[in-house]
């Protein structure tokens, strides 16, 4: 069904795996097209509790495609018509994401790591905010995101001065939620995996959506969010069971429901 | 409570509801949906028991606009003998409140049918559209004149020009809707709002919505003169004794509609 990823749901994870090894992935139209689509799968798909965004090879994802350029390009009509869809399909997804990267992440391939929930890397990979030394500005709602991860002056550091940030530094950046030795990363990540798709799931979505609310509300619009958030997550079976487990001490079992 | 074919009416504890019922085509308008909508609102303007009238859509939409099969083959002149508008402005006849509790796509008759709510609740998500452009015509049951009154003339030639999507956020900046709500807690909040109105006294509500409504039309000068006379006209009610008694006594009125 793809041809530049690949998609596969197991144990409540959607894996997608950026498929063109032999460019460390870099991204070329149709990829674009292809993660959309399957982001939008993942997002309604009742199995799936975690969507994980990898990279085959050695890479992650080298970024744009510079074969794919030339100077009839328009670049703003690339980002409207393919980059923009697939990271809004990707920010409005109530699910938590996880971006395994197991190797460079380039370019846009940064960007696309940044709109993730969370950023497992591999000891070896790195991070680089490739676009100024191509001429170019961070896309993809890449400066929307360093920013608020890592604040302006660093966002601008990194942005501007374009340097490789290998994993411990993203680390202690707060760009890395956890670095695992390459050898065990795979594992690391599955297990990672694991334990997100065993989370009481509306929950997790209605988190990620008062705190991507917190950001553009005025603190009485935000509490009134917060209301109406905490309503739904009492609704759900999960709460329920969760109240439940904690009266017969045990370990809650989420149903993600 | 009377069937009908494309949409569900059913009232409780003051609360009427009316749901668009067509959900497999995005609740598309047709002649005789926007005829049973019409004739269940009126039904429901008479019936004292109901103080508010909610309106929705069953299904993802609320309406993704008319139903263009219907009126492809259409001339002027079977327009004109058919005069189907006649019932859209039945509607804006209706005195109780209408409340629109709005979700998904609000397009082309199904954002006019919207415009013709009193409150409008969207759930977060909501896109509103004129895309009558994308097809050689424009909007014909008020589109053109109702939203150039709600967000003014630059904002209408934009959106009805360009046809194009207007996200929740967008419309709530210009005064197009009134709140954005979790889509999960569409219903429950919209129901909220109604309550709290059908709890205020009735005929405060009623002739409030009539004098607003001049102010649309009126000049200031006759507005003025048109509110005053409801004003006065509320000092012949049960109701205002009740609710000034019941202030000065500091207990909660209990209003009857009278």
């Amino acid at each position: 069904m793809y041809e530049t990823i690949t998609y596969s749901i197991q144990n409540g994870a959607a894996w997608i795996t950026l498929n063109r090894p032999d460019t460390l992935n870099a991204f070329v139209s149709q990829m674009n097209k292809e993660m959309t689509h399957a982001m939008k799968a993942a997002a309604s798909s009742e199995e799936v509790r975690v969507i994980v965004i990898t990279g085959a090879g050695r890479g992650f994802c080298s970024g744009q495609d510079l074969s794919e350029v030339d100077e009839n390009m328009d670049h703003g009509e690339v980002l409207r018509k393919f980059y923009g869809p697939m990271v809004k399909q990707i920010y409005k997804c109530e699910k938590p994401i996880i971006a395994a990267v197991n190797g460079v992440a380039a370019g846009a391939g940064f960007s696309l790591a940044l709109a993730c929930d969370f950023r497992l890397m591999s000891d070896r990979a790195s991070f680089l905010n490739a676009f100024v030394h191509v001429g170019l500005i961070p896309d993809s709602g890449n400066s929307y995101f360093l920013t608020r991860l890592v604040g302006e002056a660093k966002a601008l550091e990194i942005s501007v001065l374009g340097e490789k940030i290998p994993a411990n530094q993203a680390l202690s950046l707060g760009l890395a939620t956890k670095v695992f030795p390459a050898d065990d990363f795979q594992m690391a990540v599955q297990q990672f995996a694991d334990r997100i798709a065993a989370l009481p799931t509306k929950a997790v979505g209605l988190i990620k959506r008062t705190i991507k609310a917190s950001d553009h509300l005025s603190f009485n619009d935000y509490l009134e969010e917060e209301a109406q958030g905490q309503r739904i997550a009492g609704l759900t079976k999960d709460h329920r069971e969760g109240v439940q487990a904690f009266l017969e001490k045990r370990k809650p079992l989420f149903l993600g429901k | 409570m009377k069937t009908y074919e494309f949409i569900e009416a059913s009232f409780k504890d003051g609360i009427a509801l009316i749901e668009l019922n067509r959900p497999a085509q995005y609740n598309a308008l047709n002649r005789r949906m926007v005829g049973e909508i019409v004739d269940a609102a009126e039904s429901f303007d008479r019936n004292e028991e109901v103080r508010v009238i909610v309106l929705t859509g069953k299904g993802r939409a609320f309406s993704a606009g008319a139903d263009i099969d219907e009126m492809a083959e259409d001339d002027p002149v079977r327009m004109e003998l058919l005069n189907q508008f006649a019932d859209w402005d039945r509607l804006s006849y209706i005195k109780k409140p209408i409340i629109g509790a709005v979700k998904g796509f609000v397009f082309g008759g199904g954002f006019e049918l919207a415009l013709n709510c009193d409150l409008l609740i969207a759930a977060s998500g909501t896109e509103f559209s004129f895309p009558e452009v994308n097809l050689g015509v424009m909007p014909g049951a008020g589109g053109t004149q109702r939203l150039t009154k709600i967000v003014g003339r630059t904002k209408a030639l934009e959106w009805l020009w360009s046809g194009a999507r207007i996200p929740a956020e967008t419309a709530i900046q210009h005064g197009l809707i009134n709140r954005i709500v979790s889509p999960e807690l569409l219903m429950e909040e919209t129901l909220r709002t109604a309550q709290h109105i059908a709890r205020q006294a009735p005929l405060s509500i009623r002739l409030i919505k009539d004098a607003v409504n001049k102010a649309v039309d009126y000049s200031l000068y006759e507005g003025m003169q048109y509110e005053r006379k409801n004003f006065y006209l509320l000092f012949a009610s049960e109701d205002q004794k009740e609710g000034m008694t019941a202030f000065m006594e500091k207990r909660k009125p209990d209003f009857k509609g009278r």
